[in-house]
């Protein structure tokens, strides 16, 4: 016989329950329960009306079948008509029947709501309870729209009852999460946050609950719950324990409501009032001192409630960031749960601790913590601990301590988790490219992580890696030559294969130079892999082969013999065959030249926000992660762009503006992409250039519609009319989100731009020397080298520039020397420079000599700010 | 709170309350989910996991696993609180609570759920103030002769 102590157990029920609990398969089940259906059914049907019992115990046998996971398609009109009845318990079951089987009949919903409407009227607490629940159950917009108004008013009458109001306040926040647009507040609103100083703490901790999703949709409105908050929670936190009565869980005063009213404050800044904040000061003070004292019992739930509300104060301190007194201290109190006994505790340490580190005023403090939080990544035996120490390594990480906790984080990928690796593999992709002041650390990190866990290496890391690399022409010689290494290990993922094979298309060049990496081992390097990877891998190889048919004419015979195997040229797979096919008969009938232009070096890639920090987001769901607003910018230093012509010039959080420019002779034309990195349109774009009388600058029309996300771009044809240095502004002027957003921006066209190196014999070079040598031809600069001296860099540079390099001119070999005319609509400038390196005294000596004064001077201005 | 389940050692479910409107596939979704993530955890490990946007509590008592599923506002620690609360509740109505009492008691175990929280939300924290009522309730209710007097199918 099954337990039934007291009240209204249903023989019957009992009897059909045990029935099932003895059915030795499923099929006995089921057949038993399509007897006992039919027969309910039958019932249902039957003349005779059914009494009140019967009814109510049939309706529970159908509950009770519908929650094994069984369909129940009737009984919804037996369960509604014993919600007319008078008896409590078939009320009662007729309301669990209908909130459970929702049915959206609308002839039931009439009759439903009618049912409703008159308990609630009843003024009977306990049907007006059962109402209430009922309405909050089901939250259906038809119940929103008939009761909406009438809950708030039960709510705050004097006369209703206490647990009324309770359930009056948590039915109102029901229908306020569904349909909110339905639940009118505006003349409650007053009332509403007075019950913050009821006498009933029932009725408090519901009001509180209801407030703060209140608060959060309009905060205004409920501004003056914060003061009441906090006299109330300075009330609870500092009274005796006996005060409360039974409102103490376990030795702590009323957790449950502390918890709610800390949340309602979270939804506010800090309290302007400095009365007020002094006594939330004082409050938050209290709760973290009771941390430290000894407990008042040893069972777990105790502790659970005062760190509960221990955690939830925390969390408000962190969200107020105001006083950096109280978030040290709760940086401290963080610290010591990182090394509790509990797991739990631990957990949540370092959960909190994620928040705390983006704060100015801890984010120190949480990093003096670095040694436990690796500690937990390498012992703790839960795995979702070691995520949340994997978590908050990536918030704490900043300049100073980004190269170990990168170590840490690869180290630790090793034997990670595989479900978690993915993610693991992103943040640390995400830090390497943040934090790198040296790329080639950032190179090295990637292709660690693709050794030790590429399949998990998404497409989006290695895309940026090789953007990176692109865009960035000090690390390429270095990608390129620890890329070669890293493809002589036996067993290398096809991650790597990818990224190699793409590199050394593009830089091959740069470490061909040395025999262990020439032309021809690098090629049989890649080709060595070629069979063991899958067709899109092959594919990105054979451009690569092709790319080095243009870079090392050497090599063309070796690689055009293997395009013209069979297996490549009769590939099933269609691309590859085309691939074959196209590369061959391209390297046999192009001319060099055209080969070169074909297969001209990658344009640096115009960035949109990181993909990977966009993949991270997506995986992560709402959670909260720190923002790029940090991560590189190329903000308004023309210089860089002095010896290029192409990359970002501007970027905000809105906005990013690349270019690529070509010149010739006096003219030019540039590119100029605007891209919206936002998720909003931009409207009313426009631009306009002023610039000095001596440039000509005619821009070609741009959209003024830009899509969210989307990049348009914009042709200016530059002419230069005589020589000139001032640079011209571009102004940028756009409609966003409804404010007007105005940028300035300098373009990067200078004198140098318009130079035309000049090729000429050591004789032709001294005489022209000579015939400069009056005074105001010539500009002497003598300054100190900002950056390493480099004899490739320097001599990039001044090809960058616009000069030809002449050797073997200047007797002394570490000199350099350029020749180059500058050409401009009126007239076409002579330019000779010099450029001695001192590298003992790190300095350099620059001498321009040209037929006008105004260019010498303009030409060692530029120069000179590049070194 | 989003939803509130109880299930066996075994994967049987017991009781489920939703508290959010979803559809009945969802619901036997999310259902089969929990029950293969929470079985799979070893000992000694913490009670919270994180999954999709939601939070999962979960605590075992005896036969049974009781499993929350909150928001990511929502205090860990108090959620289970809540759970203890409830099996406290359940421990003073029934007498020693074990799961048959619950299977038998299915409606029951609702009725006093309901009066602890609604809407996803606790509503009364006081253990006598909420006994008070589902005491009353049953005060409401018939006396066991007339149990005995009743049909038996």
């Amino acid at each position: 016989m099954p337990a039934v102590s007291k009240g209204d157990g249903m023989r019957g029920l009992a009897v059909f329950i045990s029935d099932i609990r003895n059915c030795k398969s499923k099929e006995a089940e089921v057949k038993r329960i399509n007897k006992e259906l039919a027969n309910i059914r039958s019932k249902f049907k039957g003349d005779k009306a059914l009494d009140g019992y019967s009814k109510k115990k049939y309706v529970c046998k159908l509950l009770f079948i519908f929650l094994l996971g069984h369909d129940i398609d009737f009984g919804h009109m037996e369960a509604v008509n014993l919600l007319s009845s008078n008896k409590y318990t078939e009320k009662q079951i007729g309301y669990l029947f209908i909130s459970v089987l929702v049915n959206s009949n609308s002839e039931l919903i009439r009759l439903i709501n009618n049912a409703i409407k008159n308990d609630l009227a009843s003024r009977n607490p306990t049907f007006m309870n059962l109402a209430l629940h009922c309405i909050a159950n089901v939250g259906s917009r038809e119940m929103a729209e008939a009761f909406a108004s009438d809950i708030p008013r039960i709510l705050v009458a004097g006369d209703t009852m206490d647990s009324v109001k309770q359930s009056a306040a948590l039915c109102l926040l029901r229908l306020n999460r569904t349909s909110p647009d339905l639940v009118p507040m505006g003349e409650w609103t007053a009332r509403v946050v007075h019950l913050l100083n009821d006498q009933h703490l029932g009725v408090v901790t519901a009001a509180t609950s209801l407030i703060t999703t209140l608060a959060q949709k309009s905060p205004d409105d409920f501004k003056t719950s914060v003061s009441l908050a906090v006299a109330r929670l300075s009330r609870i936190v500092t009274s005796a324990s006996i005060d409360l009565q039974d409102y103490t869980y376990y030795f702590v005063a009323a957790p449950w409501l502390s918890v709610k009213l800390l949340r309602l404050l979270q939804c506010y800044p800090p309290p302007e009032d400095a009365s007020l904040r002094s006594r939330l000061t004082e409050c938050l003070e209290t709760i973290l001192n009771k941390a430290q004292e000894p407990p008042k019992s040893k069972k777990v739930q105790h502790s659970n409630a005062k760190n509960a509300v221990l955690f939830e104060a925390i969390a408000l301190i962190i969200h107020h960031d105001s006083e950096p007194n109280l978030l040290v201290r709760a940086c401290n109190q963080l610290g010591q749960f990182l090394q509790h006994r509990e797991t739990n505790l631990r957990y949540l340490a370092l959960e909190s601790m994620c928040t705390l580190a983006s704060s100015e005023f801890s984010h120190e403090a949480v990093k003096t913590h670095i040694e436990t939080v690796i500690s937990a990544l390498k012992t703790e035996r839960d795995v979702s601990v070691r995520q949340r120490a994997v978590d908050l390594l990536y918030a704490m990480c900043d300049r100073s301590n980004s190269k170990q906790i990168v170590a840490e984080m690869l180290s630790y990928l090793e034997t990670a988790d595989y479900s978690i690796r993915e993610e693991i593999v992103l943040k640390v992709a995400i830090l390497a490219e943040k934090y790198a002041v040296d790329y080639t650390w950032y190179v090295d990190t990637i292709l660690n992580l693709i050794r030790i866990a590429g399949d998990y290496v998404s497409e989006e890391v290695w895309y940026r890696v090789i953007q990176i690399v692109i865009n960035r022409d000090d690390v390429q010689g270095y990608a390129a030559k620890t890329v070669f290494e890293a493809l002589q290990a036996p067993a290398c993922h096809e991650n790597l294969v990818k990224v190699g094979g793409y590199i050394l298309g593009e830089f091959g060049n740069l470490i061909a130079g040395d025999p262990r990496s020439s032309p021809l081992v690098q090629f049989n390097l890649l080709h060595s892999k070629f069979h063991l990877c899958s067709v899109p891998t092959r594919a990105l190889l054979l451009s690569a082969y092709i790319k080095f048919i243009n870079l090392f004419p050497e090599v063309k015979g070796t690689i055009q013999d293997v395009l013209r195997s069979d297996s490549q040229l009769r590939n099933a797979d269609v691309e590859l065959q085309q691939r074959a096919v196209e590369y061959l008969r391209l390297s046999c009938i192009a001319s060099t030249d055209i080969l070169a232009t074909v297969l001209e070096e990658m344009p640096p890639f115009p960035e949109r926000e990181s993909s990977i920090l966009a993949k991270l987001k997506k995986k992560k769901g709402s959670s909260k992660l720190p923002d790029m607003d940090d991560s590189r910018k190329n903000v308004n230093g023309n210089t860089e762009f002095v010896c290029k012509n192409n990359g970002v010039i501007y970027e905000n959080q809105l906005l990013q503006i690349g270019l690529k420019s070509e010149y010739r002779q006096n003219l030019g034309r540039m590119y100029v992409f605007y891209g919206n990195k936002t998720s909003t349109q931009f409207q009313s774009f426009s631009t306009s250039v002023s610039t000095a009388l001596q440039l000509n600058v005619q821009e070609k029309p741009v959209d003024p519609l830009i899509e969210a996300g989307a990049q348009v771009q914009q042709i200016l044809n530059i002419e230069c009319v005589s020589d000139f240095s001032d640079t011209p502004v571009l102004n940028i002027q756009f409609r966003y989100g409804g404010t007007l957003q105005n940028i300035a921006v300098k373009l990067p066209v200078m004198l140098n731009k318009f130079f035309q190196p000049t090729e000429m014999m050591s004789q032709d070079f001294f005489q022209r020397w000579k015939q400069l040598g009056a005074p105001q031809q010539e500009v002497q600069k003598i300054f100190k080298a900002k950056n390493q001296m480099d004899t490739d860099v320097t001599k990039a540079k001044l090809l960058g520039f616009g000069v030809a390099l002449l050797d073997g001119v200047d007797p002394n070999p570490a000199n350099f020397v350029g020749a180059g005319i500058i050409h401009t609509k009126t007239t076409q400038v002579g330019c000779l420079l010099r450029l001695e390196p001192n590298a003992q005294a790190q300095m350099y000596r620059l001498t321009l000599r040209t037929s006008k004064e105004s260019v010498s001077q303009r030409l060692c201005e530029l120069l000179s700010e590049q070194f | 709170m989003r939803f509130l389940l109880l299930f066996s050692r075994q994967g049987r479910l017991r009781l489920q309350k939703w508290y959010t409107a979803i559809s009945e596939r969802e619901k036997k979704k999310i259902i089969r989910e929990m029950t293969t993530m929470v079985l799979a955890r070893q000992p000694r490990t913490c009670n919270f996991i994180q999954w999709k946007d939601l939070k999962i509590v979960y605590k075992r008592y005896a036969s049974l696993y009781f499993c929350l599923g909150v928001e990511h506002e929502e205090n860990e620690l108090l959620a289970l609180e809540i759970i203890h609360r409830y099996v406290e509740l359940l421990d003073k109505y029934f007498g020693n609570v074990c799961e048959l009492d619950i299977i038998f008691n299915f409606e029951k175990a609702y009725f006093i759920l309901d009066e602890f929280l609604m809407g996803g939300e606790i509503q009364e924290t006081s253990k006598q103030i909420v006994n008070r009522a589902i005491e009353s309730s049953d005060m409401l209710q018939e006396t066991m002769e007339e149990y005995m007097s009743k049909p038996a199918f």
